[in-house]
């Protein structure tokens, strides 16, 4: 199964079970609480992602490791090199 | 102790070909070239390293030939092409003549450091892995040179694609990675995108396969010579390509 056919599967699922218990669809008879969290819930579900999202990919942004010693130690043996690669003979 | 060691990595046989693909990269080719060299001559394995070329019009194709001179033809292969044709042919263009049995794949611009190699040979070693990704994003990993914009846009990228298809590795689009010669030959011809797409697809066709995937944490240093890309066009691409692998894969 393709991802996007996971994802279908998932939230075909979740609409259908969204769908009995909001509208009633089976005649079920739950307590009307149920009707009145379940209503919103897309929504609301909806909304957290997207705080969860900036919240986690704001995370990542401020924790991404900038190698300051790895770009100091390049610039070092960058110098070695050509100096090492100019005895060897090469014409740079 | 020292010589002990070396000998117990000649008895097992391993080779590793480091495939090179370049255009433009006159000035980056020695500098990589030397420290590939010293990195594996310091640990003692088998490589050699294979550059293909794109008939670059800067010369690089000249200097990869006097690299030849000073290294010697059996750890400077040079397979050239006539003009850029692209990664995936190119790696199966430099496979077809490969002697190792383990591939490395990284850029020729200094943005992967060679150092990382030996801890990518004890990693697959340690996990047998089939493939063995370099991660920017995980452990100690990360990056130098990168203003804001360029961070949110890859993690924001890359934050999509672990949502959009669950692939099990931390970093999908970066091309420093170390393969078995026979798993890299099977993806290859699997996988259909370009550019990052591309890389992408290798580790989630991988993850389909069944192939296992190992990470190492690695430091991607900005082009020191050269010029990089990143604009709109790039990112229209990417998430294209992305949209395909989620709707075919």
């Amino acid at each position: 199964m393709t991802k996007l056919l996971e994802w279908l599967f998932g939230v075909s699922l979740i609409g259908v079970a969204w769908g009995l218990v909001t509208f009633d669809l089976l005649d079920l008879r739950l307590p009307p609480v149920y009707q009145e969290v379940a209503w919103p819930m897309p929504v609301y579900l909806l909304v957290a992602f997207g705080c969860y999202s900036l919240a986690t990919v704001g995370y990542r942004v401020a924790t991404f490791n900038d190698c300051e010693d790895a770009a100091k130690e390049l610039q070092a043996q960058i110098q070695e090199a050509k100096e090492d690669l100019r005895k060897k003979g090469l014409k740079m | 102790m020292a010589s002990r060691k070396s000998n117990k990595k000649q008895e097992k046989g391993d080779k590793y070909s480091v495939l090179l693909p370049t255009y433009n990269e006159r000035e980056n080719l020695p500098l990589i070239v030397w420290l590939l060299v010293k990195y594996f001559g310091d640990s003692g394995y088998n490589y050699e390293i294979i550059v293909i070329d794109d008939g670059s019009p800067d010369g690089t194709l000249q200097v990869a030939e006097e690299l030849q001179k000073i290294y010697g033809e059996d750890k400077i292969l040079l397979r050239p092409r006539a003009k850029k044709l692209g990664l995936g042919t190119a790696y199966i263009h430099g496979i077809q003549h490969a002697t190792g049995n383990f591939i490395f794949i990284m850029d020729a611009d200094l943005s992967h450091h060679p150092k990382f190699i030996p801890e990518f040979i004890e990693k697959q070693r340690e996990g047998g892995f089939d493939v063995v990704s370099g991660t920017r994003y995980s452990g100690n990993g990360g990056v130098y040179g990168w203003d804001l914009r360029r961070k949110l846009i890859s993690r924001g990228a890359n934050f999509v694609t672990q949502v959009l298809l669950r692939p099990g590795a931390s970093d999908l689009t970066g091309s420093f990675r170390l393969y078995k010669k026979e798993v890299l030959e099977s993806l290859i011809e699997r996988c259909v995108s370009k550019g990052y797409v591309f890389q992408m697809e290798m580790i989630v066709r991988a993850r389909q396969l069944g192939y296992s995937i190992g990470e190492v944490p690695i430091s991607f240093v900005d082009r020191v010579y050269g010029e990089s890309k990143l604009g709109g066009n790039e990112i229209v691409s990417f998430l294209k390509g992305l949209l395909t692998l989620f709707a075919t894969t």
